[in-house]
């Protein structure tokens, strides 16, 4: 299941192989706009890796989109290992590393309780269970500057205050209301004869759970979690908000860097920079399109 | 009833209750804490001496909040209509059963991917006004060209507007191509034999069935329209001047930069209950739907 | 094995009765029928038996013993759902497995136990296949063997067979029938389908709106329907419904069908006392109509217009018309019998059953 199917609808407008002068300009429009606006979307992308392997130089005397003549990595090290962001220059690496050790665990957990709670919000019917689905939901979209004062003071109490731990936690807790609709959105089109099969078969709440419905459920997984890191990687409110100096997450990293750097902008180091914090998600974006494109359109409330 | 079945009865409730009590805690809880603050006269730390709603005045007595509001405005209006516009444009020339679709969405959705900062920042050097989109058109032979939006406060926050668009756009046209692969192809054959040309079809049967679709992706781009805060950010900074100020900005900077936390929680509170404007009658029909079905 | 025991069970969802005092009870080795119309509660109370939904009031009992807020796992039965229910991502051996893996069967008696039952039904070879690999046939015949691997006291089938196609369904009628022949299983089988009903059943428990209608053998239910219900929804084409009167008569009350001068003497089935002038119902079955040798048969006549011939293959059905009312009967094929005749048809009033018009009740 893809959540764009195949075109039917202009299968059903089209005659087949009858290409009179009037349809050949037709064709030829649908594909010069496509290409038009292919080449203004790449373009913000090509601009990018082509000015991350300049030097300031040939950026000087070169344009946006013009190919690099003497390509170099010298920006991507030195923001990689050395450029200075902040008081401390040792460049990027850290951050990154940051945003993995955040990353993951917020992942894993807000996943495997997204599993859980959608599990019980799809099998068990109970008074009002619709409208604490609805109050999960609304969560999933609240502005996040409502709970920034009081999130704060919390992880302070907690002793969390500018940890990665803290971040983590932060992470799950707003991650959670995603990851139940998704998974409550997805067993809830399990047939119930398999879960009343299972209950005269003897399984219990943990039997039923992982041996008959996480085995089916690996597509739902591969959305949440592409979802969720994806969503975690690029944050950068909370980041900004409750890490402090080397515990930061590379988007603030990134920002860091840009705007607040003196003197004249390395605009090939910001490209290097944009690049290195954008590729974790690019590479996923690559490798797993179609759970990405789920877990957008499952965003959208409806899967 | 035996203490194991007992054990099994509560199990549910036992696996629900830590993300509620998480979700009771840190979305209810803090909302309430949060909308509380906004009648009290805290600046740099919370204090509860209730002024009323001196802080909601003060809000709206100040022109950077004005100017936020405005702005607000001006963005989320253009990026909701631009984004839904081209969205569906581009949906529709791709369900014209062209060869590579899958190459085109794909590269149309990619900025999807990508954080608002980075967004930020590659547009920040795309529309820079020294050796970005101005030189390039310059070096091209049009020598009289200007392209200063960046740096003209008037202009500036169109630049956002066109960075938000070329991030979303890809998702809103996934939005209406799905919609448009679930058209009733009996409709379609049937218009073709009532002697339809294309494009009637597509004004006359095919969007008017899509509405479902447009209320999702009002829904989707006035949400994240609303919480935009990274991509002002990277791109502006709220610049030049406050220019570019958007309501997220202005409650981050009056909380955590100018220690007026009953001020930022007052904005804070105004962006919850706009949004909630919007998704609570949206959650709430879809959810009943869901019930019927 | 054992048998089975329903007793005054009532369920109620708030104001909304949907059983109404049931009372069943079957022997060891019987094989139920459930059957009526949608929505008349027949799933509703396998639930029950099974201990998937629990009942307002009133005892079930498996075997002698009282199961009441039992677990499914601790009533000792077996099901078999409508949509098989078999769990997608675990092969045929493991579906079938399953629930002695959760008893903690060992597992080399488990093995031997899988592989007596897919023996039995014929699967051995699709063991190692997934359900989405199989066709409808063999999903079932899964479902069937992750029932009979547990060797429970009571199966419950849950209309196992209306996902199949129509020589398929015909197919595993057949089989179900000799598996219960073979090991004289005690089964209570849910279905919509009277011909299932009949052909199946050594009780079949006929049910409408919650409430049972009929509880008997498939005979008993064929030739002395309780009501109405019973007498149209089994049987196809359904029972002749003739509204009559009661009259006094030389020997004895008769009936005087309506809307014609015809009276025919009381059939031998009915003991109560009519009381003349009384409106009832005459029923009768198609096969009880034939068409009247001259002077052949002591059985009264009626003479009817002959409106539509379907052949059937075996049988022909004649619409027949009098008056208003239609008729329906069913011949041998070859009868010499034209659309638009009027001929005269013997009644076998033998079986012959008569309801109260009001009630509906038989008399």
């Amino acid at each position: 299941m893809t959540a764009v199917p195949d075109s039917n609808f202009a299968m059903a407008l089209m005659r087949p192989r009858s290409l009179n002068p009037t349809k050949m300009l037709g064709r030829i429009f649908v594909y010069g706009c496509l290409v038009v606006l292919a080449a203004l979307f790449l373009a913000p992308l090509a601009s990018m890796v082509m000015t991350s392997l300049k030097s300031m130089d040939e950026i000087r005397s070169g344009t946006l989109l013009s190919v690099p003549q003497a390509p170099t990595i010298e920006a991507w090290a030195s923001v990689w290992s050395s450029a200075c962001i902040s008081i401390a220059c040792g460049g990027l690496k850290g951050y990154f590393g940051n945003s993995f050790l955040i990353a993951v665990p917020a992942t894993l957990i807000s996943v495997g309780l997204g599993a859980l709670n959608g599990y019980v919000f799809s099998t068990r019917r109970f008074q009002g269970d619709n409208i604490l689905f609805g109050l999960i939901l609304f969560g999933c979209f609240i502005p996040f500057q409502i709970v920034l004062i009081p999130m704060a003071g919390l992880l302070g109490m907690l002793g969390l205050a500018g940890t990665i731990p803290g971040l983590v936690l932060v992470h799950v807790v707003y991650g959670v209301c995603f990851t139940t609709m998704f998974f409550r959105n997805y067993f809830v089109t399990v047939p119930a004869e398999i879960f009343k099969a299972a209950r005269v078969d003897g399984a219990g709440f943990w039997a039923i759970f992982f041996r008959i419905l996480l085995p089916i459920s690996w597509p739902i997984v591969m959305v949440s979690i592409i979802w969720q890191f994806t969503g975690v990687w690029n944050d950068f409110l909370f980041g900004v908000s409750f890490a402090a100096g080397s515990n930061q997450p590379v988007t603030v990293a990134v920002n860091n860097l840009v705007n607040t750097s003196t003197g004249t902008k390395a605009y090939n180091e910001d490209m290097a920079a944009a690049m290195i914090a954008a590729l974790p998600t690019i590479v996923i974006y690559v490798a797993a399109g179609r759970y990405f494109l789920r877990g957008l359109m499952a965003g959208a409330v409806k899967g | 009833m035996t203490l194991s079945k007992r054990i099994q009865a509560a199990l549910p409730a036992f696996v629900l209750s830590p993300s509620l009590a998480a979700i009771a805690i840190c979305v209810y809880g803090f909302i309430a804490y949060t909308a509380l603050l906004s009648f009290t006269g805290s600046k740099m730390f919370a204090k509860f001496d209730f002024v009323g709603l001196r802080q909601y005045e003060r809000l709206f007595d100040n022109p950077r909040w004005i100017t936020a509001v405005e702005n607000m405005a001006i963005f989320g209006g253009l990026y909701v209509v631009v984004a839904t516009c081209l969205g569906l444009y581009i949906a529709v020339l791709i369900d014209q059963k062209i060869r590579l679709e899958g190459v085109f969405r794909a590269i149309f959705l990619y900025p999807m991917a990508l954080s608002f900062v980075v967004t930020g920042v590659i547009w920040q050097w795309l529309l820079n006004p020294g050796l970005g989109l101005e030189h390039m058109v310059r070096s091209l032979g049009w020598q009289s060209f200007t392209f200063q939006w960046l740096v003209e406060p008037d202009w500036a926050i169109y630049t956002i507007v066109i960075a938000g668009v070329w991030q979303v756009t890809g998702f809103v046209m996934a939005l209406f191509l799905a919609g448009l692969r679930g058209v009733d192809t009996e409709i379609l054959r049937a218009a073709r034999v009532d002697g339809a040309p294309v494009h009637k079809v597509y004004t006359r049967i095919v969007i008017p069935a899509l509405r479902p679709v447009f209320l999702t992706a009002f829904v989707i781009e006035a949400h994240l329209a609303i919480k935009s805060y990274d991509l002002v950010v990277a791109l502006t900074k709220g610049g030049p001047g406050v220019s570019t100020e958007l309501p997220s900005t202005f409650m981050y900077s009056m909380t955590f930069t100018r220690n007026e936390l009953g001020v930022g929680a007052a904005s804070a509170t105004v962006m919850l209950t706009s949004l909630a404007a919007i998704i609570v009658p949206y959650l709430y029909s879809e959810l009943r739907d869901d019930r019927r079905a | 094995m054992a048998n089975l025991g329903i007793s005054h069970v009532t369920k109620s969802f708030g104001s909304l009765a949907v059983l109404k005092d049931i009372k069943i009870s079957i022997e060891d080795g019987e094989f139920l029928v459930l059957v009526g119309p949608s929505g008349c509660g027949k799933s509703t109370l396998l639930s029950i038996i099974a201990g998937l939904e629990e009942h307002t009031s009133g005892t079930i009992t498996i075997d002698g013993r009282p199961v009441d807020g039992l677990e499914p796992k601790e009533r000792d039965i077996a099901m078999v759902f409508q949509s098989y229910a078999l769990y997608p991502a675990m092969t045929v051996e493991q579906n079938i497995g399953f629930s002695l893996e959760m008893s903690k069967m060992p597992k080399a008696e488990r093995v031997e136990r899988v592989g007596k039952v897919a023996d039995l039904l014929q699967i051995s070879h699709l063991l190692k296949r997934r359900p989405g690999q199989l066709s409808g046939g063999q999903r079932q015949r899964v479902a069937m063997g992750r029932a009979l691997v547990r060797e429970p006291k009571i199966f419950l089938f849950d209309e196992p067979l209306s996902n199949l196609d129509a020589k398929l369904r015909v197919e595993m009628r057949t089989e179900i029938k000799r598996l219960h022949q073979r090991l004289g299983a005690t089964i209570v089988y849910v279905t919509h389908d009277q011909i299932e009903a009949m052909t199946m059943a050594t009780r079949i428990a006929v049910m409408k709106d919650g409430v049972l209608q009929q509880f008997g053998t498939p005979e008993n239910i064929y030739d002395r329907p309780a009501n109405v219900f019973v007498a149209t929804f089994m049987g196809s084409p359904p029972m002749n419904l003739l509204p009559a009167t009661v009259v006094d008569g030389a020997s004895g009350p008769r009936l005087s069908l309506k809307g014609t001068d015809v009276t025919l003497p009381l059939p031998s089935s009915v003991t109560a006392r009519l009381a003349p002038g009384s409106d009832v119902l005459l029923g009768l079955r198609p096969e009880w109509l034939s068409l009247a040798m001259e002077g052949a048969s002591a059985n009264p006549t009626l003479t009817l217009h002959v409106d539509v011939i379907e052949p059937t293959g075996p049988d022909v059905f004649v619409a027949l018309r009098a008056g208003e009312r239609e008729i329906m009967a069913r011949l041998p094929t070859g009868t010499p019998i034209c659309p638009g005749e009027k001929r005269a048809f013997a009644l076998d009033l033998s079986k012959a059953v008569v309801f109260d018009a009001a009630t509906g009740v038989a008399h």
